[in-house]
């Protein structure tokens, strides 16, 4: 035998138990995928750390701002390398339609019994919770700052600057509710009334903003009065001591879901995760590291949330009850869509 | 020779006229070749505004960027070679901070509490905060500020080359001051003008993130509907007939200048 083939033996022989040894180690591994930067490092800390650790599995990360064209191409290439994706509720809806998601084994996520049914679907459970709330200007209203959006909109009551967010949802809910219609009766919207109401207010806003950093910025140095905002940037501006404030009356909650990608060699590693994603304990330690309410109420049972940061956050019960819970679902059919489209012309008007 | 230019041809050729030829594809071919997307553009006001929008604010951007840039070739035009070189580096240093820093920069400078209406307030010249940003002139003022180097450093480079003997020898024919500049140094430095104000003109139609940003969402510039076209609504076709049918006016453009004065001599050296 020349040594060229005894070499080549050797080489096929450890190629062979390298490869044995990669798909054992695929088997209990995972690659879970997120929106990046300081929101996935906490979630790195609070929830993949310690489901890695209780599910005795490794799990990979990658992240991606526009995840939903590249889930539509792994899964119709077959070739699977994202396992659980961390999306706006809507795309997971949007892909369950598409067959792109593997529907839920509940045998092996006993914690989505414990969820809202607002916060899951057959193919997806709601992760973590954000709202947009109405925020003020405390040197200009004072702590008794608008309490309504309906007070928004009055201009007399309340005169200043005001602005928007330059994007049909949850602007719409938003308009409705400013023309009186119940936080709880909302769907399916009224397209056309809100789009009336926005049209009476359109006068009076100064900024349509586009980035959650923009919206910061508007209220932070006064350009505008009162906003609609995300409540983590809100708290983020209270906390750099700007003269601001805000509440949950009339705030509109959406959550993130998470969603399993259809054909996955890693479908129960993946269900096994999505279990711990939502443990109570978990999902109680995401808000000490970042401004997101768990999806799981009985995370504030657990006692690891202190009192003073449970009030701030967007589900719990004292917040959650004032709220008007958005719903991926309507924006997600055809109507949802055309109102979305709608936009752009309103804004050209 | 050619075997030289294969390594550039291949670059553009995989990386733009292949990526170009998939849009081209994109806006024609749904589930089936279909026109809908070109359709909408002449069907849907919200094209036609939007497109009409870019075009006046690009031809203000490009005259005022003119205006602003043709002073500043001048002076290191006539400067001596050291001076010139001080006067190029500020315009050329802005360049090496990122678009969206510059952007927010204008928003501290115009906004409603911002330097410049306190600064305005303060002297009295008016009562009431100017809308400086959150509009039209929000993004003019942000866009002629990143897009100055373009226009200024094709007009310093024909107007250096520009004899002074020629100015000269005007003056000494009985020519004022400001006859030899409209008779004869306007006429020979119009080449280094059209090739910026074109620059300036091209560059602006397809800007982003200063009209989102200082536009105060009103500002629907083209690039704003392919954003949304593809985020929001998720219809590439149509992204990609906005993104071409921009292309093909931009085309159109370059032609018509090229019948008025010939691109060669343009950009080149004769």
């Amino acid at each position: 035998m020349s040594v060229i083939r005894r070499e080549a033996t050797r080489l096929a022989a450890a190629l062979a138990v390298c490869l044995a040894a990669s798909a054992a180690a695929a088997a209990d591994q995972i690659t879970f995928v997120s929106q990046g930067g300081s929101y996935q490092e906490a979630q790195t800390k609070a929830i993949l750390d310690p489901a890695a650790k209780a599910l005795g599995i490794t799990i990979k990360q990658d992240s991606s701002a526009d995840a939903y064209p590249v889930v539509k191409t792994q899964v119709a290439t077959g070739k699977i390398v994202w396992d659980v994706i961390d999306v706006a509720a809507g795309y997971c809806l949007r892909g369950a339609a598409e067959g792109l998601l593997e529907k839920l084994d509940l045998a092996l996520i006993p914690n989505a019994k414990d969820l809202d049914p607002a916060f899951r679907s057959d193919h997806a459970v709601g992760y973590i919770t954000y709202s947009t709330v109405l925020a003020w200007r405390t040197d200009k209203y004072g702590k008794n700052g608008p309490q309504t959006w309906a007070d928004f909109w009055d201009v007399k009551k309340f005169p200043g600057r005001r602005s928007l967010r330059n994007y049909a949802r949850p602007t719409l809910e938003i308009a409705l509710m400013a023309d009186g219609v119940p936080a709880d009766k909302l769907y399916p919207l009224d397209v056309a009334r809100a789009y009336r109401k926005l049209a009476e207010i359109k006068p009076h806003i100064t900024t349509w903003w586009t980035s959650g950093g923009q919206s910061a910025q508007l209220i932070r140095d006064g350009e505008v009065d009162m906003i609609m905002a995300w409540n983590g940037r809100v708290g983020a501006v209270m906390k750099d001591g700007a003269k601001v404030d805000y509440h949950y009356n009339q705030a509109v909650l959406e959550n993130t879901s998470l969603c399993v990608l259809k054909g996955t060699p890693n479908r129960v590693a993946s269900m096994k995760f999505l279990n711990e994603a939502i443990a109570p304990r978990n999902q109680a330690a995401l808000p000490l590291l970042i401004d997101y309410g768990p999806v799981n109420l009985k995370a504030y049972d657990t006692g690891i949330i202190p009192a003073a940061r449970a009030a701030q956050l967007p589900t719990h019960p004292d917040n959650f009850r004032r709220q008007a819970v958005l719903s991926a679902a309507w924006w997600a059919s055809p109507e949802g869509a055309k109102a979305e489209e709608g936009w752009l012309a309103f804004m050209q008007r | 020779m050619l075997l030289l230019l294969a390594p550039a041809l291949a670059v553009v050729g995989l990386l733009l006229v292949l990526p170009l030829g998939w849009l081209a594809w994109q806006s024609i071919y749904q589930d089936g070749f279909t026109p809908e997307h070109y359709l909408r553009i002449l069907q849907e006001d919200i094209y036609w505004n939007t497109f009409r929008l870019t075009f006046s604010i690009s031809a203000s951007v490009t005259v005022l960027a003119a205006l602003l840039g043709f002073p500043v070739a001048y002076a290191a035009a006539r400067l001596p070679p050291r001076w010139a070189t001080v006067v190029l580096a500020l315009v050329v240093i802005p360049f090496w901070t990122s678009v969206l820093v510059r952007a927010y920069a204008w928003l501290v400078l115009l906004q409603r509490r911002g330097v410049i209406n306190q600064v305005l307030m303060d002297l009295g010249i008016v009562d009431e905060p100017l809308a400086l940003v959150h509009n039209a002139t929000g993004t003019i003022i942000g866009t002629v500020h990143v897009l100055l180097p373009f226009m200024v450093l094709p007009l310093y480079a024909v107007m250096r080359k520009i004899p002074g003997d020629l100015l000269n020898a005007a003056a000494s024919l009985g020519a004022r001051p400001g006859y030899v500049f409209a008779r004869v140094f306007l006429p020979l430095s119009a080449p280094g003008l059209l090739a910026g104000a074109m620059l300036v003109f091209v560059l602006c139609l397809g800007f982003y993130i200063t009209p989102e940003l200082l536009g105060g969402g009103r500002t629907i510039m083209v690039s704003m509907l392919v954003q949304r076209n593809v985020e929001l609504y998720h219809r590439w076709g149509a992204a990609s007939a906005v993104g071409l049918t921009l292309l093909f006016v931009v085309f159109a453009i370059f032609w018509i200048v090229d019948r008025v004065l010939p691109l060669e001599r343009v950009y080149g050296a004769r």
